[in-house]
């Protein structure tokens, strides 16, 4: 059930992403300064921490969609429904330790120097 | 609605003393949603799980270039774009991810408007909205790709 609601909250919050990430990326047809004053948005800090957001979004959806394809066409993936949410979360959590460091590096020496 | 199934005694149905007619459960009334004759929602379920296998690789992968290796996010600039798309590689990858997620997206959408808008005007014009809004994205990300010129100044 929760699951559910967060793969659900997840899916809609990555498509407004992904609308917004076309039209930025799109700048490159404008200028290349257009296009990198852009992406300066992208490296401030305030912006780093969203990001990091949205690799926790992404990774929740990923993992999880996986599990839902396991559950509909592995003959036993709904008697096993239960453990693999608790091997996607420990999956989550273990990629989002992981990604910390390079993703968050760049907001933490913006924030107070390197 | 009583009707009398029980043979009266000694009263053989006949011709002439026929059984009562049972009318077929699932019988179209005017009140009966709209014959579909197509499997599209079978095909929305099988894509949103087809799609989303592929997304898996293309999406990861790519949050994995652009803002893991490689310094990051600090390395993104109209350069690293343009030494990207030089390569027909990256640019089908970037066209395929465009396409799939738009499209899977699209159509959990869908699926969430279908959900909450009871009102059927609402849910007419959200849908509207959606599709036009994913239209709009595939295309101008599909036009992006393939006219990206490296030397635009
Ligand atoms: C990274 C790989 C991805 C996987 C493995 C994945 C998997 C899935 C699956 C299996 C479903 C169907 C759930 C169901 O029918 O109950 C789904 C739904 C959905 N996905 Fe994804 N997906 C991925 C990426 C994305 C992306 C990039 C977006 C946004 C553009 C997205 C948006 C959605 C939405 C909005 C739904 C509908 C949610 C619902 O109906 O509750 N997904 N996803």
């Amino acid at each position: 059930m929760w699951s559910w609601v967060a793969h659900r909250v997840t899916g809609v919050l990555i498509f407004f992403f992904l609308f917004v990430h076309v039209l930025d990326t799109a700048l490159v047809r404008v200028s290349p300064e257009a296009y990198d004053d852009a992406i300066d948005l992208y490296k401030s800090p305030l912006v780093g921490f969203m990001e990091y957001g949205l690799v926790a979004a992404v990774l929740f959806h990923a993992l999880n969609g996986l599990r839902v394809v396991a559950v509909d066409f592995w003959q036993r993936g709904a008697r096993y429904q239960r453990q693999m949410l608790w091997v996607a979360v420990g999956l989550w959590a273990l990629l989002m330790a992981g990604a910390a460091y390079p993703v968050l590096n760049h907001a933490f020496r913006e924030l107070f120097g390197s | 609605m009583a009707i009398d199934t029980t043979r009266a005694a000694g009263s053989e149905f006949s011709p002439d003393n026929p059984a009562p007619l049972i009318e077929p459960p699932r019988t179209r009334t005017p009140h009966s949603p709209r014959a579909t004759r197509t499997n599209f929602e079978l095909y929305g379920w099988l894509f949103m799980r087809l799609s989303g296998i592929v997304l898996v690789i293309l999406v990861l992968g790519h949050l994995l270039i652009q803002l893991v290796l490689d310094g990051g996010v600090s390395k993104i600039s109209f350069a690293f774009v343009a030494g990207r798309w030089a390569s027909p590689f990256w640019q089908v990858w970037d066209l395929a991810m465009l396409w799939l997620a738009m499209l899977h997206g699209g159509n959990g959408l869908r699926t969430i408007i279908n959900d909450y808008a009871q009102n059927d005007d609402t849910r007419f014009w959200l849908k509207a909205l959606l599709y036009t809004a994913t239209v709009f994205t595939v295309l101008l990300g599909t036009l992006v790709i393939f006219t990206f010129d490296p030397n635009i100044r």
